[in-house]
């Protein structure tokens, strides 16, 4: 689904991400975690075609998209949800929405768009009960619910998540991931990338460790959660063995 | 000062106010499209009145004027894709610069074509001298063709920007560039579209109040001042607080000068953008995000 191979990216001389490779393979939710500053969001935004690449290459469903511009990314199939929501606050909840799936509305498919904002709906019943709100007035957890179903609009191949915990209070980021869990299993690829590293581990099958825009390990959830390193560093000392 | 005299000040008040709130509505679109305040607006104003002038020797007025609006636009899109497009995220002064440049480049451009004779659109209906009478007042019936345009165009507005996808597409780019992008709205495209919609409503007034004010290649220039004091009193990006304040201005301008020299009209429109600038830079009807313009 997605191959990211040798990517480098840098803000001016300073090396943000260096020869970072990985791959997303189709169906599964895979995860990147990391310290804050790690160069997890930037990955992200690199992906999306948000931050310009210095180097390597970025092959979605086989195709590069490093240098397409976003919009066009999207189009393709490739959404990302934004670290901290960034909803159109002025807006209310159902036009966010509409926005989303404007990429479909321009291919003319105007009368499918409608049943996916049912969709969307049916995963978030709290987003129609607050239709006509504007998304400036959600909660912190229905805005994040509101960027996700947003990009769901697209009808997105693969969804990137970045961060969607952050902020939240416990019991709505175990929600969330569960929605992301049912989102994974309703056929839509998931990349989460998260702080919060167990919950990430918990709902993915495989997991990257980002250090100072490197990856420096990679495995199926289950090894990462047994990793001393990875106990150490991003577990906490509660569970160790 | 008798009643009459006073609907008769009034009037004329509304009329130019109108004018000067849909300049202001031009720099609205654009600025909440892209940030940037486009002091080429006024010269719109002045192409949309001297294009129908010049169009309407070949043609019925109706398709002049709608002639007119369409190559306004166009220009509008030009401007935006060889002038701003390029530039990135440019700083506020070099916007400034460039776009009071773009206002210089039409204006020479239109003193090339047209020389500097002042021109005029014919009445739309009746002529200079037919006049509706309300309460003993004389009221051109070419009034009410400009109120009733800015009306509409407000209107029209109103409903693309609450209705439309494409109005809320537009409020996405404004609102944050890199979101639009992510939920796939053609982010570049927008702003060349913002740069024609506000030409177009700018050449609609232009065209409009041609037979009352009539028009030259140097007419731009003091519609961009007024527009942008209207911008600027009624809190950019406010579309709503433009029309008011536009209103308001032209109705403090007319009766400024039934008491004071008319030479001192224009010293009362500056000495308020000033004030306002100075002491409130948000604007009458504040939306506190305009602060911003402290920077200039």
């Amino acid at each position: 689904m997605l191959r990211v191979r040798n990517l480098d990216v840098s803000y001016g001389p300073v090396a943000a991400l260096r020869r970072v490779s990985l791959h997303v393979n189709p169906g599964e939710i895979a995860t990147i975690i990391g310290a804050n500053g790690a160069g997890k969001s930037t990955l992200l935004r690199s992906i999306a075609g948000l931050t310009p690449a210095r180097g390597g290459e970025v092959l979605f469903r086989g195709e590069p998209v490093l240098g397409v511009r976003t919009e066009r990314i999207v189009a393709r199939g490739c959404s990302l949800v934004p670290e901290g929501r960034q909803v159109f606050a002025t807006l209310p909840v159902r036009e966010n929405l509409m926005i989303g799936g404007s990429v479909r509305v321009r291919r003319g498919l105007r009368r499918e768009v409608e049943g996916d904002l049912e969709h969307v709906y049916r995963l978030f019943p709290r987003l129609q009960e607050r239709e006509r709100q504007l998304a400036g007035t959600l909660s912190g957890g229905e805005q994040q619910m509101l960027a996700i179903g947003r990009a769901l609009m697209a009808r997105p191949a693969l969804v990137m998540l970045d961060e969607p915990s952050m902020g939240l209070a416990p019991l709505v980021v175990k929600d969330i991931l569960a929605t992301v869990e049912r989102i994974a299993a309703g056929g839509t690829t998931v990349l989460l990338v998260e702080q919060n590293a167990r919950s990430a581990l918990k709902v993915a099958r495989r997991g990257y460790v980002l250090e100072n825009g490197r990856v420096v390990l990679e495995g199926t959830s289950e090894e990462l959660l047994q990793n001393r390193d990875v106990q150490r560093a991003y577990l906490g000392s509660e569970v160790m063995p | 000062m008798t009643l009459d005299l006073a609907l008769q000040y009034l009037v004329a008040g509304l009329t130019y106010g109108a004018i000067y709130a849909v300049v202001a509505i031009g720099f609205n679109i654009v600025y909440s499209a892209t940030g940037i305040i486009n002091f080429a607006q006024g010269e719109f104003v002045m192409l949309g009145g001297m294009l129908a002038v010049q169009l309407s020797r070949s043609m019925p007025l109706p398709a002049a004027v709608a002639l007119s609006v369409a190559i306004t636009a166009a220009v509008g899109a030009v401007v935006e894709v060889a002038f701003i497009r390029w530039l990135g995220k440019p700083t506020v002064l070099r916007m400034v610069v460039i776009t009071i440049g773009v206002s210089i480049l039409l204006r020479e451009g239109a003193l090339f074509l047209w020389g500097e004779g002042v021109r005029s659109l014919p009445y739309f209906t009746g002529d200079e001298v037919s006049s509706v009478g309300i309460l003993g007042a004389r009221i051109s019936p070419q009034v009410f063709w400009v109120l009733g345009t800015v009306a509409l165009i407000v209107a029209v507005l109103e409903w693309f920007y609450r209705r439309t996808l494409l109005g809320w597409e537009m409020q996405a780019c404004a609102a944050n560039k890199d979101a639009a992008a992510l939920c796939g709205v053609p982010v570049r495209r927008l702003v060349t579209l913002s740069f024609a919609m506000a030409a177009a409503i700018g050449a609609l007034a232009g065209a409009v109040v041609s037979p009352i004010t009539y028009t030259s290649y140097a007419a731009g220039g003091p519609l961009a001042i007024k527009g942008f004091t209207v911008a600027i009193l009624g809190g950019l990006g406010n579309s709503g607080g433009a029309v008011a304040a536009g209103l308001a201005l032209g109705v403090v301008e007319s009766f400024a000068v039934s008491v004071l020299p008319a030479a001192y009209k224009d010293v009362v429109t500056l000495s308020l953008l000033l004030a306002v600038l100075v002491v409130r830079p948000s604007g009458l009807f504040a939306s506190g995000e305009a602060a911003r313009l402290k920077e200039f």
